[in-house]
């Protein structure tokens, strides 16, 4: 399949990307990894005239930790992520989702800028980006400006991005010692999306729950936060009943879609079960 | 408008003017000539077109031409040095881990990263390491059992379909 055909520029740095994208205005599209643009300009369902290919833009793709946060960069691939010695020890959540994604020849072209980006609400990054309310670092014609998660993941396949704005950076303020992060997915196969999946970072200080954040995957039209199981859990002992009966609020003010993958009830149960597992996980032997 | 396109494929340089919407796989097979990079589902599933650029696997149907520019490129062709096979092609043939073959280039690039990052991959590993990959004659026994040969567990005695549907689900 082929897609339509269309103009590419390579721009060397951010300041020319974006000049291009302002002067090809609503006919030009970013690429990164290509790995959701190109499937949907094959198909035609996506037809840009004009493709920013910001791949070779160089140091867009690093992790670091920088002054309490950690900080990635834009087109830091699903696989660098999976592999990365800082993430595993400070944010095991991001390289257990990582690891979930799609398959191996995916995870290596795959950025989690245009998986931010393209906002998939199937897709595994946002949900765990919105539990760790990170901060998207944005870059257009009047400069930079920060964006919070919550208003980041607008609807589906809709970030609050301008079509003249790049995402250059992710910030989520490093997790306390003690933090723990899982990502849970369901799905029927193992390359496939996710039916439904949660995030989880959960501190328990001594005896008490001191921080608990949950995020779900295909629940709706754009991640979500399990706000109700966050509310019932925060100051508890992290029990198992008290674990038990938070996650049976996981799927609280939700309404998820009807599909071939399953129906709504379906999802809701999904979310509760996936909810009760990940709590439990990452507060195990506390 | 056209662009110029030099990459390194197995070791040759080729240089062509193509469209920006040419992917790389139709880069391989109609300019360079090369056809044992297959097309499989043409939807970034399958894993039949499955490539090295600059040292990862990549699935050549969903890149474009363009994006590989100056890469060093490995295809099946790349792998056998002169009539010698390269041991995981060898490997698929003592263990016959091909059918009618429409997978196997894709899936021998697959084994190859595989292997790579991780020379002693249990029997898990070698099957999730290859979902990007899908063999329709539906042989994945023989084709874990080739990988699994290249490996430093190799010569252990081989796990029965039902041993590896109950270790693989547990
Ligand atoms: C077979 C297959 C299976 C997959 N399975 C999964 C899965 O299980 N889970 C999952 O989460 N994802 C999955 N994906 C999607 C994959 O993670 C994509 O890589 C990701 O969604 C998009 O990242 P990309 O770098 O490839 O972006 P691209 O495809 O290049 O871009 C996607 C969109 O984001 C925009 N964009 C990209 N980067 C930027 C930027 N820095 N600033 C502004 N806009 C930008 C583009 O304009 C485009 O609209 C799968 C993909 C394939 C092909
Ligand atoms: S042909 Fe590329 S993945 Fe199937
Ligand atoms: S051997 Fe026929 S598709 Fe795998």
């Amino acid at each position: 399949m082929i897609p339509a055909s269309f103009d590419y520029v390579v721009p060397r740095t951010l300041q020319e990307a974006v000049a291009e994208l302002v002067q090809h205005g609503q006919e030009a599209k970013v690429l990164a990894g290509g790995h959701s643009l190109i499937p949907l300009m094959k198909l035609r369902l996506s037809t840009p005239s004009f493709l920013v290919d910001i791949g070779r833009i160089e140091n867009l793709n690093y992790i670091r930790e920088d002054d309490g946060h950690i900080v990635i960069g834009a087109l830091t691939t699903h696989h660098d992520i999976e592999l990365s010695e800082l993430l595993k020890q400070k944010l095991p959540l991001l390289t257990s989702a990582a690891s979930q994604i799609g398959d191996p020849q995916v995870r290596n072209r795959g950025t989690i800028g245009g998986a931010s980006a393209h906002a998939d609400p199937n897709g595994d990054f946002p949900a765990c980006l919105l539990a760790l309310d990170a901060e998207f670092t944005v870059v257009g014609p009047k400069g930079e400006r920060s964006i919070a998660a919550k208003d980041f993941f607008v609807d589906t396949f809709t970030s609050s991005l301008e079509p003249n704005e790049i995402l250059r950076e992710i910030r989520i303020a490093t997790p306390p010692p003690g933090s723990r992060g899982t990502y849970l997915k369901f799905s029927r196969r193992s390359q496939d999306w996710a039916i439904v999946a949660v995030a989880a970072q959960v501190r328990v200080t001594g005896h008490e729950v001191t921080q608990v954040a949950v995020g779900l995957t295909g629940m709706g039209s754009r991640p979500l936060r399990a706000s109700g199981v966050e509310q019932a859990l925060r100051g508890k002992a992290g029990h198992d009943d008290e674990l038990r009966q938070a996650a049976e609020r996981a799927a609280e003010g939700t309404d998820p879609p009807q599909d071939l993958n399953g129906s709504p009830d379906y999802r809701h149960h999904l979310a509760r079960v996936l909810t009760r597992r990940a709590l439990e996980q990452v507060t195990a032997h506390h | 408008m056209r662009r110029r396109v030099a990459v390194t494929i197995n070791g040759a340089k080729h240089e062509h003017e193509v469209e920006p919407r040419l992917l790389l796989v139709q880069y391989i097979r109609e300019l360079a000539g090369l056809t044992g990079t297959h097309v499989g589902c043409d939807t970034s599933n399958c894993g039949a077109c499955t490539v090295e650029v600059d040292g990862h696997s990549v699935k050549s149907c969903t890149i474009f031409a363009v994006q590989a520019d100056g890469a060093e490129i490995t295809t099946i062709e790349g792998l056998a040095k002169g009539s010698t096979l390269h041991p995981l092609q060898q490997a698929f043939w003592d263990e016959h881990g091909l059918q009618c073959g429409f997978c196997t280039p894709g899936m021998i690039m697959a084994a190859k990263q595989l292997l790579e990052r991780n020379p002693n991959p249990t029997e898990r590993e070698i099957r999730v390491g290859l979902e990007g990959n899908l063999c329709r004659c539906t042989g994945y026994h023989n084709i874990v059992k080739a990988i699994r040969c290249r490996t430093q567990g190799a010569g252990r005695r081989f796990l029965t379909e039902g041993e590896v549907r109950w270790r693989f689900h547990n």
